[in-house]
């Protein structure tokens, strides 16, 4: 396992989807990135579906619930927050979330 | 212990209702009963008898059934009728001969309807309303008329009316007094009605005493009034009120009325207290009462005595509220003001044609009574209001004004209302057996419905039972607010139409004028689904994309792996040779798993995200369009060959199923539509379990409504009869587009209907009557929809920018490598955890 984090150049803004979803291959770890209109901002969490066992994160439909973002699993629904990774319905379960960024048009996650 | 011999003569509504109650109190076990039922069927629904023209089945109206019965042991004869009580040695004699013992008699022998004794009322062609068997004559008889007449103007009378211009009949009304509904209304109300009954097309004519019926010259009969006019009709229909059938009660010397009816005390008893009668034969405090309600109460009153309870009949409330022909008519207690130093208050509006009255106290503060017509929606509050004595607000005419201030409340807060409250009249429901559903677990209306059977009768408090169920809900803390999702506080239908009215053609738009946040998965889909029943746009641009569930947003069906089934639309099931080589071959090509489905096509399991576009290249090359099986829209239309090929069929029900689904194929909805269409009544295509079921006649098609199959099946609703296919075609748009209009989001039509206050007669009045004047806006954005229609993969294979999403990886060709397929019967199937981990079977390789 690597010790130190850098700011890792993914895809560019453009293969960016606005308000939804797309997965990057990070190393070997699937990553889902969001970008959410409004705030101008990427999110960057794991893909895996903790409840499903299915890669599939990026594909959800992503929202808001008292100000915090979120995506929704589009297979049973839970909700993880953008920002976190913490499953709003279960507070034992937790998703893996990245800083991620946007820089000079490159989406950067710092992994 | 001997069980008591117990026989009950008549199967009418309220001697059913004394089977139930007696099956309710579960002591079933303590009786040896005998039912006689004088007719061929069993009990049967006679209030809402003039639906029998329009559409419902003898079996739509059936209460009692032969198999309920036998699992409550009861001994049924029908066609069998009792015609003597030999009260010396406690038994029945009967018309087949037969003698019966018993130790209790229940009289439930109803009431027969009054023919006035005219000259000539015997002719032929002069029917009664009364019964299934009276239908068919009437039916029978209606064939060969052109005009019918019903000689009556009560609350029957206009029913037989609704009957006969259902039957396509020229209809007139004649009534011996000055006005329509005379025991019910005052002047003012039976003017009112009769204006709003003559706009209908039925002709009314009052204070007409007929004195003779002969030969007509253009019709069958002509009809002589005292005042020197004539009427020519082809058929003649009496109502002119009823009389009890209390002939066995004379014949054994029981006590009966000057004027009929046998006379019975407060436990239903008659002067025999062996036998009890109840409903319209009974006479209690010299009163017939010619409802099923107060019959409902003698059922559960006798049934309460005959086994040890304490229930007492001590009269009952006729205030009644119903539709007829269309129009809404109420009358409360004291309609006619007769309380000493009552005043009124009324309200006529002669443009909307509504006429209100409320009779109050002396002192104001109390309502003794009220008449309603063109409109009575507040008819539950204002019987509360009487009932229970509650007092009248400062200004009571605010309850019968039209309220137009927004936040004005005039209705009566249901809380104010006493626990003893009744509710529902027709099931006698309180408003504590309401709260007692309610804390046994009931948490939806439909759910106290099931479990009392409130508002399952007239419907008439169905308005007021939703009221109170919901305030319940609120006071024990149970959310039940209707909007959408925490960032629009709208309903779904509220934002249906903001997004109609203001033309509104994206989410950004709408959330930024009508909402807040960042929106979510509820209300993106939602605004998704609007947006495309209203405007029909492509669902992947970029303003839509965002909105779509993950299987709109691939237009495929996400399965637990994240893979995805595809299936191409095959219309009505008719497939070629040919693009079924194609399917194998693509099904072989990607390795997938093959199944066919339950709307007569076949779904491709296993796809990956990146594969789905290379599929869809095949299948449309080969002249495939996408299913729509992903989407909250029409899916199939299934359909069995009909007569083309079929010994039995009586229409082309495969070529009708074709046309439908390329019709509607890629209409959005608040969820999936099913449809299919049967070429016999054998309805092999199974259209009764679907949202629109059709069935071939040898007139036309008869159209069904909002049946469902899956988790609460249901049968459609036998919607209209016998239609041309322009017709069934303008019905179903009309349809379609006023569930688009209304229905809450993710709602099938099944639950709609379900929840729709008035339910099947409503809705036939606003598509068949067209009663909100919406019918052609209804056609004309279906018809914008059925012309913008486009193949979603094929707009998706021409837009590089649409497909760019479609890989695993933004940054890498590598597919997902957590999707593993095993074999099984000689197909694949996502490998399962253990599986994955341990290794143990053969993985199949990916296809690249």
């Amino acid at each position: 396992m690597t010790t130190h984090t850098q700011w890792t150049p993914v895809c560019k803004q453009q293969d960016l989807v606005a308000d939804s979803g797309i997965c990057a291959l990070i190393q070997d770890t699937q990553v889902a990135l969001f970008y959410i209109k409004k705030e101008q901002a990427v999110f960057a969490v794991s893909n895996h579906d903790p409840f499903s066992q299915a890669n599939v994160l990026s594909r959800g439909l992503v929202g808001s619930k008292d100000d915090q973002l979120f995506v929704a699993s589009p297979v049973y629904k839970q909700h993880f927050c953008l920002k976190t990774g913490r499953c709003l319905e279960d507070d034992n379960t937790q998703i893996q979330a990245w800083p991620a960024r946007i820089e000079k048009g490159q989406v950067e996650v710092l992994f | 212990m001997n069980k008591t011999k117990l026989i009950i003569a008549g199967n009418g509504m309220v001697g059913h209702q004394f089977l139930q109650s007696l099956a309710d109190s579960d002591q079933l076990d303590n009786f040896e009963i005998t039912v006689f039922c004088e007719e061929s069927r069993l009990a049967y629904d006679r209030v809402h008898l003039s639906a029998y023209f329009s559409g419902a089945t003898a079996e739509d109206l059936a209460m009692g059934n032969a198999e309920m019965y036998r699992s409550w042991g009861l001994n049924v004869l029908t066609s069998e009728t009792v015609t003597a009580i030999n009260r010396a040695d406690q038994s029945v004699t009967t018309d087949k001969g037969q003698t019966l013992p018993y130790d209790k008699l229940v009289l439930a022998t109803g009431s027969y309807p009054f023919v006035p004794p005219v000259p000539g009322h015997d002719r032929q062609q002069c029917l009664v309303y009364r019964t299934i068997d009276d239908l068919d004559a009437i039916a029978a008889a209606a064939k060969n008329a052109t005009v019918g007449t019903v000689v009556g103007g009560g609350l029957l009378g206009l029913e037989a009316a609704k009957a006969l211009t259902d039957l396509g009949l020229k209809t007139h009304v004649v009534e011996f007094a000055p006005r329509l509904m005379a025991v019910q209304l005052d002047d003012g109300g039976g003017a009112m009605l009769r204006q709003k009954i003559e706009a209908l097309g039925v002709s009314v004519h009052t204070e007409k005493n007929t004195q003779l019926i002969d030969d007509g010259e253009h019709c069958v009969h002509k009809m002589n009034f005292a005042d020197g006019e004539v009427l020519e009709t082809d058929l003649i229909l009496f109502s002119a009120g009823i009389r009890p059938r209390d002939e066995l009660a004379r014949q054994s010397e029981l006590e009966v009325g000057e004027r009929g009816g046998i006379v019975i005390n407060n436990h239903c008893q008659t002067s025999d207290p062996s036998i009890y009668a109840i409903g319209e034969c009974a006479l209690w405090n010299k009163q017939i009462f010619g409802l099923v309600a107060p019959g409902n109460q003698m059922a559960k009153v006798a049934v309460s005595h005959l086994t040890g309870g304490a229930d007492s009949f001590t009269g009952a409330d006729m205030s009644t509220k119903l539709k007829l022909m269309g129009v809404d008519v109420a009358s409360i207690g004291d309609a006619h003001s007769r309380t000493p130093g009552a005043r009124n208050y009324s309200f006529v509006d002669e443009r909307e044609e509504v006429y209100k009255k409320l009779v109050v106290s002396a002192d104001g503060k109390q309502l003794l009574g009220a008449i309603l017509v063109g409109e009575a929606e507040n008819y539950g509050t204002l019987l509360q209001y009487m009932l229970n004595g509650i007092h009248l607000p400062e200004y009571p005419d605010t309850l019968i004004l039209p309220n137009r201030g927004d936040d004005e409340q005039t209705g009566l807060g249901v809380a104010a209302l006493p626990e003893t409250a009744q509710i529902c009249s027709c099931h006698d429901v309180s408003k504590s057996d309401i709260r007692a559903a309610l804390d046994s677990g009931c948490c939806t209306l439909a759910d106290v419905k099931g479990s009392t059977k409130a508002a399952t009768g007239c419907g008439g408090c169905s308005a007021l039972l939703t009221d109170l169920v919901n305030h319940e809900l609120e006071e024990m803390g149970i959310d039940v607010n209707r909007d959408l999702c925490e960032h629009f506080p709208y309903t779904r239908q509220d934002l249906y139409n903001i997004v109609r009215i203001e033309e509104i053609r994206s989410f950004d738009e709408l959330l930024e004028k009508h909402g807040k946040g960042h929106g979510c998965e509820i209300c993106r889909p939602a605004a998704g689904s609007i947006l495309a029943s209203c405007w029909n746009d492509y669902i992947l641009t970029e303003q839509n994309v965002s909105l779509q569930d993950t299987n709109d947003t691939f237009m495929a069906n996400m399965q637990k792996d994240g893979t995805y089934s595809v299936v191409p639309r095959v219309a009505g099931g008719e497939i070629t040779a040919d693009k079924l080589i194609v399917l194998g071959q693509v099904a072989k090509q990607y390795n997938l798993y093959s199944k066919i489905t339950g709307g007569q096509r076949v779904d491709l399991f296993g796809a990956r995200l990146e594969q789905l576009p290379e599929i869809w290249k095949i299948l449309i090359e080969a002249g495939f369009e996408t299913g729509h099986a992903y989407g909250k829209s029409l899916r199939t239309v299934k359909s069995c060959v009909g007569s083309t090929w079929c010994r039995f069929g009586v229409d082309d029900s495969a070529g009708l199923a074709i046309d439908l689904e390329n019709r509607y194929k890629g209409l959005r909805a608040p969820h999936k539509i099913k449809f299919a269409v049967s070429g016999c009544t054998r309805e092999c295509a199974e259209a009764q379990s679907k949202d629109i079921g059709i069935i071939a006649t040898e007139k036309g098609w008869n159209l069904y409504v909002c049946g469902n199959g899956g988790m609460k099946p249901r049968h459609g609703d036998l919607f209209a009869t016998d239609l041309d296919r322009d017709t069934l075609i303008r019905y179903i748009d009309r349809v379609l587009m006023f569930y688009i209009k209304t229905a809450d989001r993710l709602q099938r039509t099944s639950v709609w209907m379900e929840n729709m206050e008035g339910g099947l007669d409503y809705l036939r009045q606003v598509v068949i009557n067209d009663s909100l004047n919406l019918g052609e806006e209804l056609e004309q954005q279906m018809a914008q929809v059925v012309s913008s229609y486009q193949c979603e993969w094929k707009t998706t294979l021409e837009n590089p920018e649409a497909l760019k999403r479609f890989r695993h990886f933004v940054n890498s060709d590598a597919p997902d490598n957590n999707v593993v397929f095993v074999e099984e019967r000689q197909q694949i199937r996502p490998a399962t955890a253990s599986e994955k981990s341990s290794l143990k079977a053969e993985p199949i390789k990916l296809v690249s």
